[in-house]
């Protein structure tokens, strides 16, 4: 599996506060990874680098083998890389179809049928299709969240950062989201996916990583890395043991 | 997968409001053919502050950039008026041709001005706008400190030349109404407003920030010049306190926030409230100040999108087609 987003020896520091050490994260084409970790691991700040919302202090991302460290986040969404962020941003002033619009004609860089056509399966993907004309501000939390993976779905990404996608949700609701990621992965889309629920990734991911303070502890195949002795440690602590 | 349905972009309610917007502005355009001459100047002090909402919105409402320095577009238009009739050029050209200047002027403040954000911007803005004013007032070929009336115009006899000025003025008025339509009917509308309500995001998802920002400065810029060159026109006497004072921006932002920011209908109706209470109460002095500062404040509180909300809300279209909609195919 040749990569599709690649890291390597990546580090962030905001002053005395080191957040990413030496940190290596790869991602097949079509990959699923989760990452897991306690809060304050870094696993936001990785997602940050790798979509250039941050420069690194050290270290280089590739996008299929392109060197983009130094490349703005809109320029590393048109080359693949889609977004969701941690709270959904919903653009609130516009209709939920206009925000996926956004994201299909800048992201995409599609036009006419073509913009219209992928909005609306877009939408349609996301059971959002009934609430398309609705003003993005009036939505409720699940509905937010589906709006945030419909924009990042639209942009036409061959890979996807979800950030916690579903802290806050009921098991029903995070239910729902995880088989509309599992209809994600049934295109060639390889995703990241940052999640506390532990069980709802592990139905989803092929690889499991585990960070704690800035570094990657653990990685490898999820039942694996789940029982690892580092891992029950650092990160599921006395509940898993 | 999803055949049944499709995006349109216009139906018959925008159709017909599109409609009555065009004939709104001829019939504006007839109005020195049949009313009395205060009328038309009044008209003309409308559509300068309509100019100016417009541009302020196109700022702060769609690009998210608060500017608090926009008088300085106002003053260097109406100073560069002065200064290019000085050098022989018909007053109504120079008029143009300063509104011009004032968009280059933008163009070569906007690298240093839009590296800052929020306040910072807001602040820098407004430190140009005094600058200005100060090399103005060092310069007595432009009258220095007392102020400089336009020549030129003089000539002509009043009534034509109120005339002249408000068919100017409109025309400025409908040109940059215009122009932010294009921009707002582009596929750069969605993203402008995708800006003003969450840059960051609209950058994860493809958006390049600065062009489009630039754009908005450059063209709030040009506005705003000949906003200040009309108000000249119309007046034909400036003094750089006044014409590059901060309560340019105060007005601005009064009309905006009352008539919606973000919006395109917004900042129409914020001009005609705004001169409609100027018109009334302007004669209280402070208290007419006060009163102005408390309506704000109001709005801000209880209706923070403003008048063109309670009309947004409640209508089941938009008037204008520049949005997007999803409706079942065929």
């Amino acid at each position: 599996m040749s990569p599709i987003l690649e890291g390597s020896g990546l580090s962030m520091r905001y002053g005395d506060l080191q957040v990413l050490t030496g940190v290596d994260f790869t991602v097949g084409e079509g990959e699923a990874v989760g990452i897991v970790g306690p809060n304050g691991a870094g696993k936001t700040t990785l997602l940050n680098v790798l979509a250039g919302a941050v420069r690194p202090t050290a270290g280089t991302v590739r996008i299929a083998g392109r060197d983009v460290t130094r490349a703005r986040p809109d320029q590393r969404c048109r080359l693949g890389v889609g977004r969701a962020f941690q709270v959904p941003r919903p653009f609130g002033g516009m209709t939920v179809l206009e925000n996926v619009v956004v994201a299909a004609s800048y992201g995409a860089g599609l036009r006419g049928p073509a913009l219209s056509r992928q909005a609306a399966d877009v939408l349609e993907e996301c059971g959002l299709t009934e609430l398309a004309n609705r003003r993005a501000e009036s939505l409720g939390l699940l509905h937010r969240k589906r709006l945030e993976l419909a924009r990042c779905l639209a942009t036409g990404p061959r890979v996807v950062l979800l950030d916690e996608i579903g802290a806050g949700l009921t098991d029903a609701e995070a239910a729902e989201l995880v088989s509309a990621v599992r209809q994600v992965r049934s295109g060639d889309i390889a995703i990241v996916w940052i999640e506390h629920i532990v069980h709802v990734l592990v139905q989803v991911v092929d690889r499991l990583v585990c960070m704690d303070t800035g570094r990657v502890i653990a990685d490898g195949e999820p039942q694996a890395v789940l029982g690892d002795a580092v891992v029950i440690d650092a990160y599921l602590g006395k509940a898993a043991s | 997968m999803s055949e049944q349905w499709t995006v349109k972009r216009s139906g018959r309610a925008t159709r017909i409001s599109s409609g009555v917007f065009v004939l709104i502005g001829i019939v504006l355009f007839t109005v020195p053919l049949g009313f009395r001459a205060d009328v038309v100047q009044q008209l003309t002090t409308l559509c300068t502050l309509l100019i100016m909402a417009v541009m302020w919105n196109v700022l702060a409402g769609y690009g998210g950039l608060v500017s608090v320095g926009q008088q300085a577009f106002i003053g260097f238009g109406a100073y560069a008026t002065v200064y290019l009739a000085q050098l022989g050029v018909p007053a109504y050209l120079a008029v143009v041709l300063a509104a011009l200047a004032s968009a280059v002027l933008a163009v070569a403040l906007a690298p240093l001005l839009l590296r800052l954000r929020g306040g910072q911007f807001a602040v820098g803005t407004w430190v140009v706008a005094e600058a200005l004013a100060l090399l103005v007032a060092l310069d007595h070929e432009l009258g220095g400190g007392t102020g400089v009336s336009l020549r030129g115009l003089n000539t002509i006899a009043p009534d034509w030349r109120r005339a002249y000025t408000y068919w100017l003025t409109l025309g400025f008025a409908v040109l940059l109404l215009v122009l932010v339509f294009l921009l707002l009917r582009r596929r750069s509308g969605a993203a402008i407003q995708a800006i003003r309500d969450d840059e960051e995001a609209a950058a994860s998802l493809g958006v390049r920030i600065m062009p489009l920002k630039f754009m908005l400065f450059v063209l709030a810029g040009f506005g705003c010049g000949a906003a200040g060159a009309l108000t000249l026109a119309n007046t034909l006497f400036i003094q750089p306190q006044s014409i590059f004072g901060v309560q340019w921006s105060a007005y601005m932002l009064f009309m905006v926030l009352v008539g919606g920011i973000g919006t395109y209908e917004g900042p129409i109706l914020g001009a005609i409230l705004f001169f409609l209470l100027q018109d009334w109460f302007a004669q209280y002095g402070a208290w007419y100040l006060i009163g102005l500062g408390a309506v704000a404040i109001a709005f801000a509180l209880f209706l923070p999108r403003g008048l063109w909300s309670l009309a947004d809300d409640r209508l089941p279209f938009r008037l204008l087609p520049v949005g997007y909609t999803l409706r079942p195919a065929g």
